[in-house]
């Protein structure tokens, strides 16, 4: 008998008599999105929440509040006027490693703890947004759902290869309890919401 | 601290010899517990989270053998390649066999305390084969050559001078500088090469989903994933207690564990991996080692429910007076020393006794797991398998002595009070553990039932 076999022996013959599952459908019932709620909790993982009415307006943004940025690698290239590398998506992430800032689209945004679910269709190269320097996120507002429940409600059984809710800029407190942003990944986060 | 000694108390006396260090320990982790209470107080379904976790985890427990069935084969359809491990060596023998396939000598490793129970770094420096731990925490304690001392916040023991030293020796940081803005910047730099190099990584799991036999990975330095994306080779290592049923699910252990650990509303990064990326490989290697033995353990079972959010550490007693490392176990605190037994009940009979049984633990457990009660209970079992401290069970017998003969127990009270008064420095003396750390208190006048009998009307 391999291992398997064992493991999966000794599970059945010990495992307790099953419970039912409990019922979810409290927790997901339809509660209204806390827009200030959000903005306060973006702003305590270390965000930066800007609102804009289109895309046309993230470059200027980027000049503003990123200065000093030189590699731009925007999923949208009409989201950046400046060059993006060509040939960004070809490699096997390390082509990556010059970016500054990568632009990415969020599928939507969680309110109560500023998650935002990006999947590798928006992203097409999973290492993008934990390799580039910074990352900025467009979101639109009526992608905002309430709570966790709810979002996974909206994801479903979307078959992706690989999908991560990011909720802020890297971070560590490992030295003595002290929060530093820009820990591996993205040293900030800047969350283009679009309303 | 001495290592060699395998005994918590002992261990612990040495921890506390440095009183300050002690104090700034018990405050930092407290801090992290009132954290903790801040954020859980501002959800009002809080306590229907804490409930509904709990029973889905119990769900998993009376369904794990079909759970582990499905999560197979969504695996395998999903292109990953599983394996199984009925102990610790076989994990790291499988571990190792991989890294020998693809010829590497040095990998990426982000936090897992599994590879920690299975001292899967010993084991691979051992076959000349060396591991980067990667969470900063556990790259500090790596480079001390110390295991850590908590399972979310590893280097929780150390002062930023202790690690501005350690950088200064390892990383060619500037004697002196102890600031840690700038050690995790030089932590950034040192790492980053080490990712774009490697090309395995290993990542523990945080969630593993029946449903679609993805994983869920969380971590706030997105190291596991600066690791597993850049890697030919990704390794996730998981105990096969880290099963949920549906994808649904996560949404309620996700909204409980960084606000239980931290006090944070999410982690910075909840990755769910569920393809390998073209060209990539992904190995599952799913580990018994005792679970399914504590599996069968009717008043010990829900501890499989944890899902290593460290609570229960931050919020006890002795744990914050005592560090991490006094638990000579890769799980510290209340949790560690109900699971500790499981694996090896003579090495670890000292570990449910390092607790006051307060319960503190158990009020703050994401997953409602009776913590304290299992403590209690494995104190029980460990004194009836004859593994208690010679000490202990010498104590019990004079202690039971005295308390089942009434005669007996009001001369010893008349005794012990005559000697207190009279002669004190018979008690406060060094050799009355009672006296360590605190004063004894001035014996009263008279007992209890003397002072009823005078008082009742």
């Amino acid at each position: 008998m391999n291992s398997r076999e064992r493991i999966l022996q000794a599970v059945k013959a010990s495992q307790p008599e099953g419970a039912a599952l409990p019922d979810l459908d409290a927790l997901a019932a339809p509660r209204p999105v806390d827009l200030e709620g959000y903005r306060k909790v973006t702003e305590s993982m270390g965000s930066r929440l800007l609102e804009i009415r289109q895309e046309s307006e993230i470059p200027a943004l980027v000049r503003e509040y990123l200065p000093g940025i030189e590699q731009v690698v925007a999923v949208n290239p009409h989201w950046y006027g400046g060059d993006i590398p060509a040939g960004w998506q070809t490699g096997d992430g390390r082509q990556l490693q010059q970016a500054d800032l990568a632009i990415v689209k969020a599928q939507l945004g969680v309110a109560e703890n500023g998650a935002l679910w990006i999947t590798e269709q928006e992203l097409q190269v999973r290492v993008l947004p934990f390799i580039a320097q910074h990352l900025a996120v467009v979101l639109a507002v009526e992608d905002l759902v309430p709570t966790m429940h709810h979002a996974y409600e909206r994801i479903g059984d979307q078959h992706t290869g690989f999908g991560v809710f990011i909720a802020g800029p890297s971070k560590t407190a490992d030295i003595e309890q002290s929060l530093v942003l820009g820990a591996h990944g993205a040293k900030s986060l800047t969350i283009f919401l679009k309303v | 601290m001495d290592t060699a000694i395998k005994d918590h108390a002992s261990l612990a006396e040495q921890f506390n010899t440095d009183e300050p260090r002690v104090n700034w320990h018990d405050e930092t982790l407290w801090w992290v517990r009132q954290k903790r209470d801040k954020i859980a107080w501002t959800i009002p379904e809080w306590e229907t989270l804490r409930e509904t976790a709990s029973r889905i985890k119990h769900n998993v427990l009376g369904n794990l053998h079909q759970y582990l069935l499905e999560f197979e084969q969504q695996a395998l359809k999903n292109g990953a390649v599983v394996h199984w491990a009925a102990d610790a060596e076989e994990h790291n023998r499988i571990v190792l066999q991989l890294l020998q396939q693809q010829g590497v000598q040095r990998i990426v490793k982000s936090k897992s305390m599994l590879t920690e129970e299975c001292h899967l770094n010993p084991y691979l420096a051992a076959n000349g084969i060396e591991v980067v731990d990667t969470d900063l925490g556990e790259r500090i304690v790596q480079l001390a050559k110390e295991p850590p001392s908590h399972i979310v916040l590893p280097c929780i023991h150390k002062k930023k001078e202790e690690i501005g030293d350690l950088f200064h020796e390892h990383l060619g940081t500037p004697a002196g500088n102890a600031d840690p803005q700038f050690l995790t910047a030089a932590a950034r730099a040192h790492l980053r090469k080490e990712f774009l190099q490697s090309r395995v990584a290993i990542t523990g799991v945080n969630f593993a989903v029946a449903e679609t036999g993805e994983l869920v990975v969380c971590t706030n330095e997105g190291n596991a994933d600066m690791g597993a994306h850049l890697a030919d080779v990704h390794i996730a290592c998981m105990g096969i207690e880290k099963i949920v049923p549906q994808r649904r699910h996560l949404g309620v252990f996700l909204r409980l564990l960084a606000r239980s650990a931290t006090g944070q509303p999410i982690t910075t990064y909840s990755s769910h991996f569920r393809r390998p990326k073209p060209g990539q490989q992904l190995h599952i290697v799913l580990v018994d080692n005792g679970r399914s033995r504590q599996l069968g353990r009717e008043d010990f079972r829900n501890s499989l429910k944890c899902i290593r959010c460290g609570a229960c550490m931050n919020t006890c007693p002795v744990y914050r007076r005592s560090g991490g490392h006094s638990y000579h176990n890769a799980i510290a605190g209340p949790i560690g020393a109900i699971l500790a037994p499981n694996l090896d009940i003579r090495q670890y009979a000292d570990l449910p006794f390092a607790s006051t049984l307060c319960g503190s633990c158990s009020n703050v457990c994401p997953v409602k797991i009776d913590i304290h009660q299992q403590l209690y209970k494995w104190r029980q079992v460990i004194t009836q398998e004859g593994q208690a401290a010679a000490s202990k069970t010498a104590g019990m017998q004079l202690v039971t002595a005295v308390l089942s003969r009434p005669g007996l127990y009001r001369l010893a009270g008349r005794a012990g009070r005559w000697v207190m008064r009279v002669a004190p420095g018979l008690v406060n003396n060094r050799f009355n553990p009672w006296y360590k750390q605190r004063e004894m208190p001035p014996p009263p006048h008279s007992s209890f039932a003397a002072w009823y009998k005078k008082n009742r009307r």
